[in-house]
């Protein structure tokens, strides 16, 4: 009587549409019904809040019941971040995020899983499992808070920190040349990077929204200002006041344009990628690239991560391709339809057995 | 092949002599295949109904240098038509394909015993790789054995000299030469390794029959050969009737957590990361994924046992192999399991330590490190089994332990029995104990549910499923209020969760047996053990007791909690001795737990397991 208990079938694109128990209409939810009735516990001023509001923002926009959604964190400040959630949260161990959520993730290919985490807890403790998580392109959404510092120990360098910064561990400057996560990722073989600031909620929630839709691991960077131990680090690119003529706002189909002027843009000189200025030396629109993060050539997207000036923002790689959980899930159910064994009775009994 | 069944029946009667057991050495470079020669002859003397126990001992180079000591791979079996508990300790027929397999193996062959030698192999270079000065063939020091001095490569050779086949793989088919001598002596017949032949070498048809044809050359090479004494026989033993398999130890482990995700109707997850001499259960999960298995070989330890965790968040059936330095780097995320009291099941096969120590040998010694190497204070269930064949069993008693009780349980194995083989009897399905997993709450409970509610009895929460609408909830490795799962630093809450804890696993006391003893019932000396030194112990206390002697074995499988009856146990007899492969980790915690008795120890550490004549020696001693 007792069946195999084979494995949920997935359901790859299109997964807003269905649920897991029910399929009844899906309720309408306002961002008040992704929020938990635990007391916010970040410092006053944080950009943490930002991203919280974003995303209990984005979620209400990704079609999906609340019960789909998954939390996951490691340890540091950006880790609290699941028990503000009113959704299915896990709270794991300092960098193993990402290995809890690969477990969820494959016991249940439906859910929608998120892993939360720091430049500390992702890319230090738990680089190992970032790297892989990535390189399998396993169908999670991964929001690093990158503040360039490790807040919740209170004042270290962190793996993002550059050289020369004064940090308690480093009070003569940092010494350690730092790990740029875009191009972490894309070397890691990874199929979704986007990069936005912690200021701008707007494009933050709707970046939320492609990194849900895309099939594959997201990876989102979102540069997060600590204002305890590292204020201000990002000011230079990402301030109001700076930010229109220091940041490329990367919009898919579109000519990579900047400035307050709209008059300055990106080519590509033969070498490398270069800002230049429409109408100066000769330059015209022509002469300006369009970004494709579709392409599935990642050297583009590589060069743009490099970018110092002007700062890339919004998706700058997102190409389909198949996911580990899908390979797994196919090779799974081809494997339990073939298979001449129907109970685990039948693989006892099965071979060389004798008679006593 | 039947012609070869016939070979059997017809040799004399007289000819035989009848041993009620035997042991039998395999030994040669790691390249001859003795692993494989040695199984053949213990899988078909099980056909023949005989009870059997294996020991491979190869060693951690893949491939050493031909002809070198540290190259020597060996594998015993033991046969017999009495029980038969362990692979044996001495040696009665040695078959040693070099000199360094020679030089490895001659300690454990008594005087006039018999020692089959590939003589072509004993060569100066040879000789000189192996260690020796002078041939010991040739120098009188073994004299006192029954030494057989085949030409085995040269015959070899000539059987297939017709057949175009390449050097290597001429050479290759020595161990077969071997195999059918061996099986000559001990009256098996050679049907049932050909047809294995037949199914290794299906689509080689050319290997094939060169393989067996100097399997049959062996075995008539034997029959006529005037230096073989005589042939022995090992009559079929008693054993209770049923359907019976071979089973390995890391198989039968596999098997056993199948054979729960049926019985709960629970998905089966393995995260895992290959170390030796665990990763035969991935590997043998992976093979099984017809059963809808998902096998997650990750990227290290800690992500192993991370998705185990993240798994059984999601509600599957999660386990994490590994071997020693693999539990230490799983020791934080255990520390999670136990703190978001989830169902994780953490297999430890031991081997010898530290560190990286003896991959490939036996120890007990991760006892401690199961119990208390995690930070704070962090109970979870151990349990060992203590057979290759008993390891289905605890498997799946680790399983219905961690889903019923929602806590991590460590399942001790060791390389001993997860190596050996053993004959199983094979129970259906429908047999096995029902587990029951924690159940997921009632859809009308949500309004108000919380995570920490528990069973009464048990004080298991319930389980709660991502997926499921209105059971929303957030577990994570802070301290939480009892119920409602909130963070909470609260000192006076924090000692009540330590507590409760606790009392989750103790309380498991309550739903599983009593400990048995073996033996005496009470008296004079009662002897301890627990996991894989059982057969070493049962056959010694067993012929101690049948000698007349006061002695009996309590074998413990059940480590966290103990038994409840343990101290009643104790109480029975005059002497307790405590026998692990470790410096005495069971008894640091049988004092611990049951001061008032004294514990004497027997301990060894080094890398192999008890023999039966040293604990019969260490036992008639403690009686005097």
């Amino acid at each position: 009587m007792h069946g195999i208990n084979t494995k949920k079938s997935l359901n790859t694109q299109n997964s807003s549409t269905e649920t897991n128990n029910n399929m009844s209409e899906l309720p309408t939810y306002t961002f008040k019904d992704f929020a938990s009735d635990q007391e916010v516990r970040w410092c006053p001023g944080c950009g943490d809040y930002v991203i919280l509001r974003a995303m209990q923002k984005a979620l209400p926009m990704m079609g999906r019941r609340r019960e789909d959604f998954v939390f996951v964190s490691g340890i540091g400040c950006s880790s609290r971040f699941p028990y503000y959630m009113n959704t299915y949260g896990f709270h794991g161990i300092h960098g193993r995020a990402p290995a809890i959520a690969t477990g969820v993730k494959l016991a249940n290919p439906k859910l929608s899983v998120w892993v939360i985490t720091g430049d500390g807890d992702g890319l230090a403790i738990g680089g190992n499992h970032m790297i892989h998580a990535i390189r399998r392109n396993i169908d999670l959404n991964i929001i690093l808070f990158n503040n360039k510092i490790y807040g919740l120990t209170k004042g270290q360098f962190s793996p993002t920190s550059d050289i020369g910064q004064k940090t308690k561990s480093s009070p003569y400057g940092n010494t350690q040349r730092p790990f740029n996560f875009g191009e972490l990722t894309v070397g890691s073989a990874g199929q979704f990077y986007a990069r936005v600031p912690d200021n701008n909620p707007n494009d933050m929630a709707d970046i939320f929204v492609a990194a849900e839709k895309h099939h594959g691991t997201s990876v989102v960077e979102v540069l997060q200002n600590c204002v305890i131990f590292n204020d201000g680090a990002f000011d230079s690119m990402v301030d109001k006041s700076v930010r229109e003529d220091m940041l490329l706002y990367l919009k898919q189909g579109e000519k990579m344009i900047f400035g307050k002027e709209k008059n300055k843009g990106i080519r590509f000189n033969g070498r490398q990628l270069e800002a230049v200025t429409i109408g100066e030396n000769g330059i015209t629109e022509a002469d300006i690239l369009v970004h494709d993060a579709t392409d599935p050539n990642p050297s583009m997207h590589f060069m743009l991560t490099q970018l110092q000036y002007p700062l890339p923002v919004g998706v700058i790689r997102s190409v389909d391709s198949s996911t580990f959980e899908e390979l797994v899930d196919t090779q799974v159910s081809a494997s339990v339809q073939k298979s001449k064994f129907k109970s685990v009775d039948d693989l006892l009994f099965s071979g060389e057995t004798y008679q006593v | 092949m039947s012609n070869d069944g016939h070979m059997v029946a017809e040799q004399t009667e007289q000819a035989k002599i009848k041993l009620d057991h035997v042991v039998i050495r395999f030994a040669g470079d790691s390249g001859d295949g003795m692993q494989l020669t040695g199984s053949q002859f213990s899988d078909t003397s099980a056909m023949l109904g005989n009870d059997i126990a294996t020991f491979p001992n190869y060693p951690a180079e893949i491939r050493a240098p031909e002809g070198s000591i540290y190259g020597v791979s060996g594998f015993q079996v033991h046969i017999g038509e009495v029980e038969i508990s362990t692979p044996g300790d001495d040696v009665d027929v040695l078959v040693a394909m070099n000199p360094a397999a020679l030089k490895t193996n001659f300690s454990a062959v008594p005087k006039g015993k018999t020692i089959i030698v590939d003589i072509d192999e004993f060569t100066s270079k040879n000789l000189t790789r192996a260690g020796y000065d002078q041939n010991p063939l040739d120098d009188g020091s073994l004299d006192s054995y029954v030494i057989i001095k085949a030409p085995i490569t040269q015959l070899s050779r000539e059987s297939i000299k017709d057949m175009g086949l390449d050097n290597t793989s001429m050479n290759r088919t020595r161990n077969m030469f071997a195999l059918g001598m061996v099986f000559w002596m001990f009256s098996r017949p050679l049907d049932y390794t050909i047809k294995f032949l037949e199914k290794k070498f299906g689509n080689k048809p050319n290997i094939f029959e060169a393989n067996v044809k100097v399997l049959k050359a062996g075995y008539h090479y034997a029959e006529t050969l005037e230096l073989l004494p005589s042939a022995f026989t090992v009559l079929p033993a008693k054993m209770t009737e049923g359907t019976y398999r071979i089973i390995m130890g890391n198989t039968a482990t596999a098997w056993g957590f199948l054979a729960a995700a049926e019985k709960s109707g629970k998905q089966l997850f393995l995260g895992s990361y290959p170390i030796t001499p665990a990763s035969d259960i991935l590997h043998e999960l992976s093979a099984h994924q017809h059963f809808g298995v998902v096998t997650f070989q990750a990227e290290d330890e800690i992500a192993g046992v991370c998705s185990a965790i993240g798994a059984a968040f999601t509600g599957d059936l999660a386990i994490t192999t590994t071997s020693g330095p693999g539990l230490a780097l799983k020791s934080e995320a255990i520390g999670l399991a136990v703190m978001t009291e989830l169902p994780i099941i953490v297999v430890d096969v031991q081997r010898g330590g530290p560190s990286t120590g003896l991959p490939t040998k036996t120890e007990q010694a991760d006892l401690l490190q199961a119990m208390y190497g995690r930070n704070g204070e962090c109970p979870v269930i151990v349990i060992a089994p203590s057979t290759p064949a008993n390891c289905f069993d605890f498997a799946y008693e680790a399983s219905r332990l961690a889903m019923e009780h929602m806590t991590p349980v460590i399942l001790l194995s060791d390389g001993y029995i997860a190596n050996g083989s053993a004959p199983w009897r094979i129970r259906s399905i429908k047999e096995m104990q029902p587990i029951n997993p924690a159940p997921a709450p009632a859809p009308e409970a949500a309004a108000d549910w919380m995570p920490y509610l528990r069973n009464p009895d048990t004080l298991a929460r319930q389980w709660a499923l991502p997926g499921t609408p209105g059971f929303e909830h957030r577990i994570g490795g802070l301290e939480k209020e009892d119920f409602t799962g909130h963070i909470s630093y609260d000192p006076e809450n924090h000692e009540h969760m330590v507590k409760r804890r606790a009392e989750k696993v103790k309380r498991v006391e309550n739903y599983i047996p009593e400990q048995q003893i073996d033996g005496a019932q009470s008296g004079d000396l009662l002897v301890v053990g627990w996991g894989g030194t059982y057969g070493s112990l049962i056959t010694a206390v067993k012929s101690l007791h049948e000698e007349g002697k006061s002695i009996g074995l309590a074998h413990f499988n059940y480590l966290n909690p103990l038994p409840r009856n343990t101290r009643e146990v104790f109480s029975r007899f005059k002497k307790i001795v405590i026998c692990e492969l470790n410096m005495g980790q069971f008894a640091t915690l049988l004092r611990s737990e049951f001061p008032d008795f004294q514990y004497l120890q027997y301990n060894k550490v080094q890398g192999l397991p008890f023999t039966v004549l040293e604990l019969n020696e260490h036992f008639s001693g403690l009686l005097k």
